[in-house]
């Protein structure tokens, strides 16, 4: 555990298992295609590229859209939109029940309740109660988040030291300001690294609800042409998705070390 | 570097030589089913025996697997997992045959006659359903009903706005306030009509024939392995026979259909009523060499092209050949899809 690599090799060890799985898909394709020519489950990669080249700039034969753009467009404003609505909860609830004792008596409880429901099996009622249109998407990516984030800040607000609270209150300080001077600033970080951990099960969510009732959007199109088999789109919108996640994902790192740097000192790198 | 493509072309060579297992001189064979009233004679002959009476006799084993999800069950015969599947006409053409797999369908089993259904929840007759959102399954059988539908009262595609909705859910859908028009087909169209206030304004008995419900298999192995093609179609026509029967032994046979499905007898009963079976090889076999299959085919092959559901680059509805007894459809060279009358004409004259 000593031996750590240097900056050169490091990447190059990055890489390896992805020239790997990219080395093992040529040779299933290559072989899939000489079996049969038209075969549609394993498609070259010039073909994959081919299709999203259309996809990104050549207006659909039908719509006369940039299916590419309109879809990840709508996709990204349900998540954010949702993320966002569940950050806000997370952070107001999580605060109100981690700091004072009578909210946590009477909401700590059924938030862990709540946050052991498997979202995915309250889809029917979601979909009578909000509809079929953009509200019970946005609802769904919600009610798997938020309930976990309220728990995680919380717990975070409870754990803090009791010491900082009692000196504040000796200095003259309200409980709003203890919350809003005291333990806001402290919980932040950690509340910017669980919404990182969510962005998985929120786009989990996302898809999911796309996949079951939608007119546009990354996951109805990958459940729309499943039922043809067109991996040639399938494979690359899967591919853009992880992008777009790790890319969030990363953009919500930097800016939790540029904003509190101080929560990033014991880190390595 | 060098050692690391060694290490990646040994670890290649390893993967294809698992991949490439050599086809022996097959015996076994896998045929895929999938929850249909149509297709509930499958799981019956497979669970009394009757599959491997026929099997014996050829001297081959059959195993009949039923897959949970419809599209994975063709999906997972495209990829040659099955040797035979399940489907109806249009998506033996969109998903095998467009993706290469020459496919035979040797049992003409039925045709929706009023199983697959437009729903209004506003709205009388069909042509009220202009500007409409319609939530379906989308590039499904519904959408092709739907569009020769919109035919019928002069509207187009570009009137209303179709939302895809999972057919597992779409009954959930159709009580949501905001879903005023549904397409889907049964048992999830009993359901769906029978909210208050909807009207169904058209059904699939509007274009008979034209949603086929079919068994097909890989033609490369129906050709090396015609005793396959034998035992199915003998195993076909004597559990529907049994299906037919009035007496109590065919009353058991539904009602363990029923079951096998989900449903009880008088549902499963209801939904018989609206599909149009052939309960003897004659009927099947007069319909597939009759000169309405290659109209009906044409029909279907111009919305899948249409829909680019033959592929993305196909440049016409010719590019992928489909052969029926009587008449060749478009290509020639690439026919991909076969229907195939000799066998249940075998049966049709009882040389079983």
């Amino acid at each position: 555990m000593n031996i750590a690599p240097a900056r050169g090799s490091r990447i190059l060890l990055a890489a390896i298992p992805f020239f790997l799985i990219v080395v093992v898909y040529i040779i299933g394709s290559a072989e899939r295609r000489a079996a049969n020519p038209d075969d549609k489950l394993l498609p070259p990669i010039s073909e994959m590229a081919e299709t999203s080249k259309r996809l990104a700039t050549e207006p659909d034969r039908r719509s006369g859209e940039y299916v590419l753009w309109t879809d990840t467009t709508a996709s990204l404003q349900r998540l954010l939109l949702g993320l966002g609505i569940s950050t806000l909860i997370g952070l107001s609830f999580g605060l109100t029940v981690g700091l004072l004792p009578i909210a946590g008596a009477s909401f700590g409880t059924i938030v862990a309740v709540i946050s052991m429901i498997p979202p995915m099996a309250v889809l029917p009622i979601l979909f009578i109660v909000f509809g079929l249109g953009e509200l019970s998407k946005v609802m769904l990516i919600i009610i798997g988040v938020a309930p976990c984030l309220v728990r995680d800040i919380s717990i975070e607000v409870q754990g803090l030291p009791r010491e900082q609270m009692v000196k504040a209150q000796t200095l003259g300080a309200s409980t709003w300001q203890v919350a809003i001077r005291v333990v806001l600033p402290q919980i932040m970080p950690r509340l910017i690294k669980s919404v990182r951990l969510m962005l998985g099960p929120a786009f989990l969510f996302l898809i999911s609800a796309e996949a079951i009732a939608a007119d546009v959007g990354l996951g109805y199109r990958i459940f729309l042409v499943r039922r043809y088999l067109s991996m040639d789109v399938i494979l690359p919108y899967v591919a853009w998705i992880t992008l777009l996640a790790f890319a969030l994902d990363m953009l919500l790192g930097l800016f939790a070390r540029k904003v509190f740097p101080w929560a990033y000192v014991e880190e390595p790198r | 570097m060098k050692r690391l493509f060694s290490l990646a072309a040994a670890f290649a060579i390893g993967l294809s030589t698992i991949t490439a297992v050599s086809a022996a001189p097959k015996k076994e064979f896998n045929i895929a089913w999938s929850i249909y009233v149509g297709w509930m004679p499958w799981p019956y002959a497979a669970e009394t025996g009757i599959v491997k009476k026929w099997a014996d006799k050829y001297g081959i084993t059959i195993k009949v697997t039923q897959i949970n999800d419809y599209v994975e069950s063709v999906n997972q015969y495209t990829a040659g997992k099955f040797d035979g599947v399940t489907v109806t006409n249009m998506d033996a053409l969109t998903i095998p045959a467009a993706g290469g797999v020459d496919t035979t369908a040797i049992i003409m089993g039925d045709y929706s006659n009023g199983n697959d259904g437009v729903v209004l929840k506003k709205g009388k007759t069909l042509a009220d359903i202009k500007g409409q959102k319609i939530n379906l399954v989308e590039l499904s059988v519904s959408h092709y009903l739907l569009v020769r539908g919109l035919s019928t009262v002069k509207l187009s595609e570009k009137d209303i706005k179709t939302v895809n909705t999972s057919d597992a859910d779409i009954v959930g859908a159709a009580k949501s306030p905001d879903t005023t028009a549904i397409v889907t087909w049964n048992p999830q169209l009993l359901e769906v009509k029978a909210n208050p206030g909807a009207t169904l304004v058209y059904d699939s008995s509007k274009i008979p024939g034209e949603i086929e419900d079919l068994l097909v298999i890989n033609t490369e192995t129906l050709k090396d392995n015609p005793n396959l093609g034998k035992a199915l179609v003998g195993i076909w026509y004597e559990t529907i026979a049994l299906m037919k029967d009035q007496s109590d032994k065919g009353k058991a046979a539904r009602e363990a259909m029923a079951k096998l499905s989900g449903t009880d007898l008088a549902g499963f009963e209801s939904q018989l009523k609206t599909t149009a079976m052939y309960y003897t090889p004659k009927e099947a076999v007069a319909f597939m060499t009759g000169a309405e299959l290659p109209k009906i085919m044409d029909q279907v092959r111009g919305f899948c092209f249409e829909h680019n559901l033959l592929g993305e680059k196909v440049k016409s509805k010719d590019a992928v050949g489909i052969m029926t007894p009587t008449k060749t459809l478009g290509s020639s060279k690439n026919v991909k899809l076969r229907f195939d009358a000799s066998y249940m004409t075998m049966a049709a004259e009882g040389k079983l």
